[in-house]
């Protein structure tokens, strides 16, 4: 099949014809649920789904009909990297979007409008969540994974037809679960609201992503693995098996929407934060630590600081963190004991994620002066800063005496937004800028000033958030634990309602000033792309092809 | 991977040396752990055991821990048995005042001044969270939701009945509840759009704003016909049915033309929890006490209207 220039043809190749398979049962199944699905809201939704798989069918056909899926040994696959960073845009906008709205619906709750129901809190908030953190979030770590993997294997992309049926498996996923959510279809565990029909795609699509990632890493032109790759085959590998076993479910019917959970009461209590807290390890930390460890070397034209911090940061940070999920359960029927192992754990997580911060930023030794030169540099600093912060911070609400104050206040909420904020939006910014110039080959972004204002307006909308949070969380601890000499309570719970109305409305302004920086980049990005008086940027250099022409 | 030999070179910045790999132009520097980052690991490490040696910490093996299943630390500390002890001494630093609220008249609380402030600040944390989301936190009440500051009771007034409506709700799921129900007389099509506005501008005229008087004595006459059984002949309602006097400058659900006639349209009700077992009657007392002495109780023999 390869040809002496490694060009190769799939045609209709036993992949593209699984993949093809895979479509088939799916759009017969969704009619099967389209039929006789117990619930509404499946009959409902089975004829999106279905429209989906169609249309999976018809690209497939009409692919095998052109000579099938085009792979060129000799190159890297970027059209793969570029989609992921429209797609990454598109979800990020939506995402932030949504969140600017339950912001203001927290402020002014009349905009929870009572003839539309999906209009309401409980349905947006799980599709914001679940829009930034999976959609936005997961498309960065597709697009800059497969970018870097095959960079630092100098190689191209495994798989053939696969890697873009993890591109597009994890696009419908993300409808489906955002679907899902606006009609009242969710399992109820946080950051895993999917009902279980969306997760066994998900389980499909994260099973091809890792092999697709081990195919790439089997076949590099390195001999050994460069330290990104570790991250991001401990991000693909732990979100697996996180996924699974919170997700492990009876479906009330086959074709119906609901499902029981395989566990109950505390159980089922710590499971889900022993996942939800490695969501934010392994998906929003060690993913992304991936991205640092390429992006910022790479932009600042510097050595890593140090490799012996990488290896013992790396296995730290991933023994210690699956151990630190029960700090989100601290006062409740968790056993004791599971509280103080969790805290403990989180304790000894603080050094490790620092080891982190240390190699993202002591990597611009040498290099400090493009701090002020460069505002993606500027971007990529502010996030590794904001990610010391956030984990100086989440250990020390981990322990119990400070969980007692901070737990189910908004400083949780502005805790999770510094972090995710600061440090995944602001790394993935920074490795977008990058990749927007190298994918597209341009001199550089339409316009470095957009950049700038870009870094400026969202670090602003950053502060507003986490200080109002901050307020607003010391006030609702400290109220709601305010005696009278008596041992009855100083304050209703109503009254730390009503106070929180300033600090919301301040922490919607600085929703709307990240997502107006957010819309900044997108014109830019678009600017750039249609190829319009791109600015020279010192900053940009031409990345190699595969191999040089012979 | 022959272009990429295994060759150490010395970085001329930081003077260290490189691991002498490089991928995609990335190379890495040698650089030892940074000492505080590495130390302040270990002593993190350290409390974590010095924390396991004395909290509870680990799941034990059977037999390994005594009766319970996981280590119990030196301290034997437990948190279960701190939060019971907590509440037994609050229950205990409140018993007095409990004890002495158990069968005393309004008059005997309001005689008491130790009493009566004991009773004040019971009543009023209970009231702040159980009852200020719909009355307001002052007791100033919302549009739909009574004020209980002023001297209007649909219920009645008295220490007595304002316990009862407490203990019992408003048209709730308790077997004794307080209830009534006034007819949509709109929206149920018992009356034309023009005669619900002939009704209004007579209930105006109850409480003291003119209209048109051929509207007037035609409202009255629905009136005596549809209304008159509840808000009684003289408009002052009757509060053994709950029903409000109309002959006041005070309205539950706005008194403009447009909200009188939307009340009539839609007759609006509202529903008030029975807190009878999900509060203690001691705290029962206390929470009656605190709603009477907030300025409109009234004496058990006040008039029985709605006033």
């Amino acid at each position: 099949m390869i040809s002496a220039q490694g060009l190769k043809r799939a045609g209709s190749d036993p992949s593209t014809a699984i993949v093809l398979l895979i479509t088939i049962l799916g759009a017969i199944w969704s009619l099967f649920a389209a039929a006789y699905a117990p619930d509404a809201a499946m009959r409902g939704q089975s004829w999106l789904i279905l429209g989906g798989f169609l249309t999976g069918i018809f690209l497939l056909v009409g692919s095998i009909a052109g000579g099938g899926v085009i792979t060129d040994e000799r190159e890297y696959n970027e059209n793969l990297i570029k989609a992921g960073v429209i797609a990454s845009l598109f979800w990020g906008v939506a995402g932030l979007l949504v969140g600017v709205v339950i912001a203001f619906q927290l402020a002014f709750p009349v905009l929870n409008i009572e003839a539309f129901g999906f209009t309401n809190f409980g349905r947006l908030r799980p599709l914001h969540t679940s829009a930034v953190i999976f959609a936005f979030g997961g498309n960065v770590l597709l697009a800059t994974s497969f970018y870097v993997v095959q960079r630092t294997c100098r190689t191209r992309i495994a798989g053939g037809i696969w890697p873009w049926f993890v591109f597009w498996g994890y696009q419908f996923f993300i409808l489906i679960a955002a679907s899902g959510y606006l009609i009242g279809i969710t399992q109820g565990k946080e950051y895993a609201e999917p009902e279980w029909y969306a997760d066994i795609w998900l389980t499909l699509v994260w099973v091809v992503y890792l092999l697709v990632f081990l195919g790439t890493l089997w076949k590099r032109k390195e001999k050994h693995i460069y330290v990104a790759n570790w991250f991001f085959l401990a991000f693909i590998v732990t979100i697996a098996v996180l996924h699974v076993i919170n997700n492990l479910s009876m479906p009330v019917s086959w074709v119906g929407s609901r499902s029981y959970s395989a566990f109950a009461g505390v159980q089922d209590a710590l499971i889900q934060w022993w996942y939800g807290h490695n969501a934010v390890g392994f998906f929003l930390t060690a993913g992304f630590l991936g991205i640092m460890y390429y992006f910022i070397p790479k932009r600042v034209n510097r050595p890593v600081y140090s490799y012996r911090l990488s290896i013992i940061h790396f296995w730290s940070l991933i023994f210690i963190y699956i151990w630190a999920g029960p700090h989100h359960l601290h006062y409740t029927a968790l056993p004791e004991w599971a509280q103080t192992l969790g805290m403990t754990f989180s304790i000894m997580l603080w050094m490790p994620s620092w080891g982190g911060m240390i190699n993202g930023l002591m990597t611009l030794s040498g290099a400090w002066d493009k701090l002020r030169t460069d505002p993606v540099v500027r971007m990529l600093v502010m996030s590794v800063a904001f990610y010391g912060m956030s984990t100086f911070e989440g250990p020390v609400m981990s322990i119990r005496a400070v969980n007692a104050l901070s737990h189910y206040t908004d400083w949780t909420i502005g805790h999770v937004h510094s972090g995710a904020l600061g440090w995944v939006g602001f790394v993935s910014f920074g490795a977008l800028y990058c990749l927007v110039p190298w994918l597209w080959k341009r001199k550089g972004m339409y316009s470095k000033a957009l950049v700038d204002w870009h870094f400026w307006i969202a670090t602003i909308g950053i502060l507003l958030y986490i200080t109002s949070m901050w307020t607003a969380g010391i006030l609702q601890g400290l109220w709601w634990r305010t005696y009278d000499a008596l041992g009855f309570l100083e304050y209703s719970f109503v009254e730390t309602v009503e106070a929180m109305f300033i600090p919301y409305v301040i922490r919607a302004v600085g929703g709307v000033l990240y997502l107006a920086g957010a819309l900044i980049m997108v014109y830019n990005v678009y600017r750039t792309v249609r190829g319009d008086e791109v600015e020279d940027d010192e900053n940009v250099v031409e990345q190699p092809a595969l191999q040089p022409a012979q | 991977m022959s272009e990429h030999d295994e060759t150490r070179e010395t970085d001329a910045h930081s003077g260290t040396e490189t691991t002498g790999h490089e991928w995609d132009g990335i190379k890495e520097l040698d650089t030892p752990l940074p000492r505080w980052w590495l130390y302040i690991f270990y002593a993190s490490c350290v409390w974590a055991v010095i924390y396991w040696v004395l909290m509870p910490a680990w799941p034990a093996l059977p037999g390994l821990a005594g009766e319970t299943d996981h280590t119990r630390g030196l301290r034997n500390h437990s948190e279960r048995a701190n939060v019971a002890e907590a509440l037994d001494a609050l229950a205990e630093q409140r018993a007095v005042g409990f004890a002495a609220l158990e069968g005393a008249s309004i008059g005997e609380i309001e005689n008491d001044p130790e009493l009566l402030g004991f009773v004040l600040a019971a009543g009023e944390t209970v009231f702040r969270d159980r009852c200020g989301t719909c009355h307001g936190v002052g007791g100033q009440g919302f549009v739909g939701y009574p004020n209980l500051n002023d001297d209007v009771w649909l219920w009645g007034g008295s220490y007595d009945d304002i316990r009862h409506t407490l203990q019992v709700g408003i048209r709730s799921e308790h077997p004794d509840t307080r209830f009534s129900q006034m007819p949509a007389f709109g929206r149920d099509e018992l009356l034309s759009r023009a005669e619900i506005g002939e009704v209004t501008d007579y209930v105006l005229s109850l409480s003291g704003t003119s209209a048109d008087a051929g509207a007037i004595s035609r409202g009255q006459a629905i009136y005596d016909s549809q209304c008159a059984s509840c808000h009684m002949a003289d408009g002052r309602g009757d509060r053994a049915q709950g029903a409000p006097s109309l002959t006041d400058q005070d309205w539950l659900y706005g008194g403009s033309r447009e909200q009188i006639m939307a009340s009539i349209h839609r007759g609006p009700y509202g529903v008030m929890p029975a807190w009878e077992d999900r509060l203690e009657e001691t705290t029962l007392d206390a929470l009656a006490a605190y709603v009477f002495l907030r300025g409109g109780g009234e004496d058990a023999t006040a008039g029985p209207t709605g006033q």
